[in-house]
């Protein structure tokens, strides 16, 4: 058994001539719960996205559960271990299909049994009831849509989850909801969160450590609590849990 | 009131659907004048279809009804598909929730808000260009040149938002519904996002719908505050009165968010009441 379940050593991924990962370090270890935090365009979700095998990187190092990766080949059962919700639940959910065949599609392909049974529990896990199987993805609010992203991520039974903002989208109610249902699974079956989102308040709620992200590079990695004794070097890290008090006029 | 942009009585919008109606908005009436409105309230309760509906982008086979729907004047239910076009952009604009899906993925960026900008006014393609990145830069994009030539796959979320605010602000509109405008943004850039609408309500008089489902923010950005539940308006608020918010549903969404320091697991949830979505 490995110890880190997820690691990234000194990884570049590049656009034409824009770095957006600039030797990008993370290491996640088995059942940890990674927040990444960082302003817009720091190359958060091109992190996940690398991981995942969406993205190519350039250099560097990527090994998952002990197994090396390079490129963007990701092997089949690299998807039964490592799932990801992606921050924009429109480009990941064909418009044109039903929750029932975006839910059934992953479960097919990887062999599963008891489809039916499985794809009703995670519509109800989620807070979408049985109306919302035969809808078109269309037909759903931003809200919904996240939330059927989520169940497809959670139905394959993954070990690692990366999580794009996965819950930016919804209603503190429902926010809630989710975060407790994530929190379970977690418990449940020794899953591995790594978890973008702006929100520090989601973030030192769900995690145990986060790295700070600015202009393609982690600026600084801290335990989650540092937050609260606002324990940290980066001046970023201020600024953000400053702003996270809300709007004041000036 | 003479200010008085909008006025909304009895909005309703329905879908057939293979398994029955559905019913997204049942009854929503609100007024605005130059002034922030916030419209917070539960996944699926319709916000989203209100504020499409005032901008006429209700999908073509759903059932739209209202016995007032009038802007600065006009009847926005009688009104010509042409007339509609020329206020859609022009007068009312809006952000949509969805930022990348409602560009054109083969288009860049420039081209598209360039393109929008020459809809509405006659004026030369190198002042086009140059308002452009103007606006690309109000809107804290950092480098807009080179946002300027990105294809949408190509920006980060809450580059694609703030790129959705120009493209909805460079024409001026009078009445301006942000969906969700901010909700991917990280809260340092959010709230310099805020900064430039709350400008805009303050100096040119625009009026402003924000949809959001952050509570925290809207009653620290907003004047007033309408909660929906379930396709209806259960309650209405003065922004600063937020916390005395009497509809169980409000008070337990000011309950349930995590918050730093505070060590909460599970976070308590809402018992959703059957009588509340009647
Ligand atoms: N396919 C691409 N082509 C060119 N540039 C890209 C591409 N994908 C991402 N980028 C650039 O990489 C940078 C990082 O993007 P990324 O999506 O990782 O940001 P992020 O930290 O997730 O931001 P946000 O919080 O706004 O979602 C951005 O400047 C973006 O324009
Ligand atoms: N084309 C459609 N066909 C059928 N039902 C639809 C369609 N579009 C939306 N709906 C339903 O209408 C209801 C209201 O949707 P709307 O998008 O307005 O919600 P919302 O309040 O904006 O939610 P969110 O916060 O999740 O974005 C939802 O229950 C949704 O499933
Ligand atoms: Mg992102
Ligand atoms: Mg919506």
């Amino acid at each position: 058994m490995t110890k880190n379940v997820l690691s990234v050593k000194d990884m570049v991924v590049m656009f034409d001539e824009f770095v957006a990962l600039d030797h990008v370090s993370v290491d996640v270890a088995t059942g940890e719960s990674f927040g990444i935090v960082g302003e817009s365009g720091s190359g958060k979700s091109t992190l996940l996205r690398a991981v995942a095998g969406l993205n190519t990187f350039s250099a560097g190092a990527l090994s998952i559960n002990g197994q090396s990766y390079s490129g963007r080949s990701r092997s089949k059962d690299f998807y039964r271990t490592v799932q990801m919700v992606f921050q924009d639940p429109y480009g990941s959910l064909h418009p044109r299909q039903t929750v029932d065949r975006l839910l059934l599609e992953p479960l097919a392909i990887h062999g599963f049994d008891n489809v039916d049974q499985r794809i009703m529990r995670a519509l109800d896990e989620v807070g979408l009831g049985s109306g919302f199987r035969f809808r078109y993805s269309h037909q759903l609010s931003g809200g919904q849509r996240q939330r059927v992203a989520i169940a497809r991520a959670l139905i394959l039974e993954p070990k690692v989850l990366l999580l794009d903002e996965p819950t930016s989208a919804l209603d503190a109610s429902i926010q809630a909801e989710i975060l407790n249902l994530l929190e379970q699974a977690r418990k449940d079956r020794g899953l591995t969160f790594v978890m973008v989102s702006h929100d520090l308040g989601v973030i030192s709620h769900m995690c145990e450590r986060l790295a700070v992200m600015k202009g393609g590079k982690v600026i600084e990695t801290v335990k989650a609590d540092a937050l609260e004794r606002r324990d940290f070097s980066a001046d970023y890290t201020r600024q953000l849990l400053t702003a996270s008090e809300g709007f004041r006029r000036v | 009131m003479s200010d008085r942009l909008l006025t909304v009585e009895d909005l309703r919008v329905s879908f057939p659907t293979r398994t029955g109606e559905v019913q997204a908005v049942r009854g929503v009436s609100f007024t605005l004048g130059r002034e922030r409105l916030g419209i917070v309230g539960e996944s699926g309760s319709g916000k989203s279809q209100t504020g499409r509906a005032i901008m006429g982008l209700t999908p073509k086979h759903a059932k739209i009804t209202a016995k007032t729907l009038n802007f600065a004047g006009r009847d926005l239910l009688a009104i010509s598909d042409r007339e509609r076009r020329e206020i859609r952009g022009k007068r009312i604009a809006m952000v949509l929730q969805d930022p990348k899906y409602s560009l054109n993925p083969v288009s860049t960026i420039g081209r598209q808000i360039i393109e929008t900008l020459k809809t509405h006014e006659r004026i030369s393609t190198a002042e086009a260009k140059a308002r452009t990145l103007a606006m690309l830069e109000a809107v804290q994009i950092r480098d807009p040149e080179r946002v300027f030539s990105l294809y949408p796959h190509e920006v980060s979320g809450g580059m694609g938002q703030r790129v959705m605010i120009a493209m909805m602000l460079i024409c001026g509109p009078e009445l301006l519904i942000a969906d969700e405008p901010t909700s991917a943004l990280d809260v340092t850039v959010q709230l310099e996002v805020l900064g430039i609408l709350d400008k805009l309500v303050a100096e040119r008089g625009m009026g402003l719908i924000f949809v959001s489902h952050d509570l925290r923010l809207v009653s620290s950005f907003c004047d007033r505050v309408l909660v929906m539940y379930a396709g209806r308006v259960v309650e209405e608020l003065p922004s600063a009165d937020l916390s005395k918010a009497q509809h169980p549903y409000t008070q337990g969404l000011l309950n349930c968010l995590p918050t730093i320091g505070s060590d909460r697991h599970p976070l308590p949830v809402l018992d959703r009441k059957k009588e509340w979505a009647l």
